[in-house]
């Protein structure tokens, strides 16, 4: 069991202070949490849950059925990189491993310090610049391990 | 605070005079800030231009608009000097801006190889040699009425709205109409829903006037979740006061006191914009109790969406409104009948709000006269893909799409040759070059095999393949099933597989009968209109382009050259002059030959990225059916 002490749930109080028993306040009491929090942590949905006597399961329900809500933490930065066949061939499994090594950081996960997260995708369309890594929808042609991790550590 | 009529109508006139002054004693800047335009880079273009007149001490004043609706030309930078046409530059940069001033603003001379037009206005001496608004094929044959203000007014200023005659047609609702009226005028006119499925809008607002239940809803369906389509973001953003002033118009004609703007969240400036705009209107008196000294109240609340394509059908919008999972459920009961918290609600789209308050200031005769008899009025589209101008556009219904695509999108892009055209994003359908000279409405579409939809206008030429293209709106539309009903859930699972085997080269001729049955059960039993409509694209694929799935299937054969091991690129030995570009841009090693000779593709080494095909300025490069040999190679390494 996680440890309820581990996060403040001071943000809450306040969120739920606002909204104040509103009809039909599910989706803007959690779109305000996941602002505060970054994302949905299960001890703050049982405190919402708590706090509001709205079931636990329904708040678990939107908080699936909706793409915008994250149930595990992200990192600052959303890192994508291509692994479609021209990548792959000029050393997309590269740029994987290196990110790995360096940060620590492994496909589909964020890496310790939560600043980045990794996701791996097929093919964006830009072959004749491969391999491409998409940075925060910012998008690096020809990239290679060096480069990758040096632009990542210049990022905030 | 307005009280009366009296006093929107003295403001009215106030603001014009005062505006007027204004641009008599003072240039004008105005930037194109939609989300299109600061994509482009307007934030950067305002700040150079504020930074400039800054540094030079001028005077003049920088206005940010919404978007006129020309993409491919942004950002977009107007100089308008007093008494003199206003000038439009098109794909203006930073750099360029202190250039701009310099030149126009502060010696008078129109920098005429980057203008783009000139719009005049009564009184002003045209600019020579530079082609005003109507005149430029993109225009011509554009009648701009629920995007009128779009691009002309400051959308963060209720002011700017109320002088292009904003609340005017709320003030005649109020000051002389009574709610039946209303009605009647809106049955009259004619007007059909912009959300797509075009139902008589009067027709709906009767029913929720009559249905039993208080208090009522009006709600306005900003959920516009089909990729390509961004009509209602631009209206939002450009001019959002036209909507709120038509919901209230609705609100009164219905007999409701309250309304919701339920917008997506991935619009966050259209939100911040409605948010602000709302905010005006209570501040003026337009939104709140006794609106201009009326006994109508109508107070309007905006709901962000969370990320749900689904959200976007009436059922599902009102379950979110709510705070459940957006999930729909069985009509009829009607939302007019029984809607949000189970009360008469009435649902209209963005666009159907926006025209209405021209349809009450100008009369249903004056609405009646633009587009065809069944289908009144205009159009508006995003028209996106592979042609030249890309944007947004509004067009008197019944226009064809041939016009559309040929007179204001100015053809198809980089030579190549058109292929089909999809109306109504992933729940439309695809026409091929034979139904282009079909007039554009609600029943000629639905009749030729595609939809009005909500506007989205995909143009597609030769390098598109059909199969895959259908694909890529399968998947979509199938990942955004909520899953509440089997034949959406399952049927959606289905078709994906059995096209994803087709576009694999695995594809046997039983699959396409398996997808026109699978397509008809969907059709049949699905719970609403996502189901419904999701096999429609498909549908018209094979209805269209049969001969393309069989090739797919029975010579495993891609005639595109987009699925992937379906084909072959080959150079042609007589036009390639060898020069060498493909050869430079080949991922893989694959292309080899001697400087200005023909060069030859390996094969055996090329990985199909199309790099080579993309770069080659001479047609060099060719798609063919792969060579049997290295079928039978493969087949043996594997």
């Amino acid at each position: 069991m996680v440890n309820t002490a581990t996060v403040d749930l001071a943000p809450l109080d306040e969120i739920l202070k606002e909204f104040n028993g509103e009809k039909g306040a599910v989706i803007p009491i959690l779109q305000r949490v996941q602002d505060a929090y970054g994302y949905l942590p299960k001890e703050v949905l049982s405190a919402i849950s708590k706090r509001t006597g709205i079931p636990l399961s329904r708040l678990y329900g939107v908080a699936t059925f909706y793409a915008q809500f994250h149930l595990t933490r992200r990192g600052c930065h959303l890192i994508k990189i291509c692994d479609g066949t021209a990548c792959h061939v000029r050393g997309a499994t590269k740029l994987v491993k290196s990110l790995e090594e360096a940060l620590q950081l492994s496909p589909g996960g964020s890496d310790p310090d939560y600043k980045y997260s990794l996701e791996i995708v097929y093919c964006l369309g830009s072959c004749g610049l491969a391999p491409i890594v998409v940075v925060d929808d910012q998008v690096y042609g020809q990239t290679n391990p060096e480069s990758l991790i040096e632009r990542l550590e210049k990022l905030e | 605070m307005l009280k009366t009529i009296a006093d929107l109508e003295a403001l009215r006139q106030a603001t014009q005079k005062r505006m007027e002054e204004n641009r008599a004693a003072e240039p004008i800047i105005l930037i194109g800030m939609g989300t299109c335009g600061i994509a482009a880079g307007a934030s950067e273009v305002a700040q150079a231009a504020r930074q400039d007149v800054e540094k030079r001490g001028l005077r003049a004043q920088i206005v940010g608009v919404g978007c006129i609706g020309m993409c491919v030309k942004e950002p977009l930078m107007d100089i308008w000097l007093p008494g003199r046409p206003r000038i439009t530059y098109a794909n203006v940069k930073p750099e360029m801006v202190p250039q701009l001033i310099e030149e126009h603003l502060v010696n008078g001379r129109v920098v005429k190889k980057l203008a783009l037009a000139q719009m005049l206005f009564p009184g002003v001496h045209p600019e020579e040699g530079l082609p005003t608004y109507p005149e430029l094929p993109f225009y011509k044959k554009q009648l701009r009425i629920a995007m009128r203000n779009c691009g002309m007014i400051d959308p963060e200023n209720i002011l700017d709205y109320i002088a292009v005659d904003g609340y005017q047609a709320l003030a005649k609702a109020l000051g002389g109409m009574q709610p039946d009226q209303v009605i009647e005028e809106m049955k009259t006119s004619g007007l059909r829903g912009r959300g797509g499925a075009g139902f008589p809008t009067g027709l709906k607002w009767e029913f929720c006037r009559r249905a039993q239940g208080e208090p009522k809803y009006v709600i306005c369906n900003a959920d516009e979740g089909d990729p390509g389509a961004f009509m209602d973001r631009s209206i939002l953003e450009g001019d959002p006061h036209s909507v709120i002033e038509g919901m209230a118009i609705a609100a009164y004609a219905i007999g409701a006191r309250q309304g919701y703007i339920y917008c997506r969240a991935e619009y966050p400036l259209a939100i911040k914009r409605l948010r602000k705009a709302i905010h005006q209107a209570y501040e003026y008196g337009l939104l709140g109790e006794n609106i201009l000294g009326s006994d109508f109240s109508f107070d309007l609340y905006l709901k962000e969406g969370a990320g749900a394509f689904v959200c976007g059908e009436e059922t599902a919008l009102i379950a979110s409104i709510e705070g459940r999972r957006g999930e729909p459920r069985p009509r009829p009961p009607f939302p007019v009948v029984s809607g949000l918290w189970n009360k008469p609600s009435n649902v209209n789209n963005v666009k159907s709000y926006g025209l209405t308050p021209q349809i009450i200031l100008r009369g249903a005769d004056w609405f009646r006269t633009i587009g065809t008899p069944n289908s009144p009025g205009t159009a508006v589209f995003a028209l996106t893909g592979k042609i030249k101008n890309t944007g947004l556009i509004e067009v008197p219904m019944g226009i064809t799409l041939r016009e559309i695509i040929y007179d204001i999108g100015g053809g198809i892009a980089k030579k190549k040759k058109f292929k089909a055209v999809q109306t109504g994003g992933p729940l439309g359908g695809c026409l091929p070059e034979s139904a282009l000279d079909t007039p554009v409405d609600f029943d000629s579409l639905t009749q030729a095999g595609a939809t009005m939809g909500s506007g989205g206008m995909i143009v597609v030429d030769q390098d598109t393949c059909m199969v895959e293209f259908a694909l890529y709106f399968l998947t979509f539309a199938s990942a955004e099933s909520c899953g509440k009903c089997v034949p959406c859930r399952i049927g959606g699972q289905r078709l994906l597989e059995t096209l994803t085997r087709i576009v694999e080269g695995q594809g046997q001729m039983e699959d396409l009968e398996t997808i026109e049955y699978i397509s008809t059960q969907m059709q049949q039993a699905s719970l609403c209109a996502l189901g419904q409509l999701t096999p429609g694209p498909v549908m018209a694929a094979l209805r269209f382009f049969r001969d393309e799935f069989e090739m797919h299937v029975k010579e495993r054969f891609c005639p595109a050259g987009v699925c992937k091991g379906m084909f072959q690129y080959e150079i042609d030995e007589v036009s390639c002059p060898g020069c060498g570009l493909c050869l430079k841009v080949c991922p893989s090693d694959a292309i080899s030959g001697e400087k200005k000779k023909p060069h030859v593709i390996h094969q055996e080494k090329c990985i199909q990225c199309g790099a080579c095909y993309e770069v080659c300025n001479l047609g060099a490069i060719h798609i063919s059916p792969r060579m049997a040999s290295v079928v039978a190679m493969e087949a043996v390494a594997e």
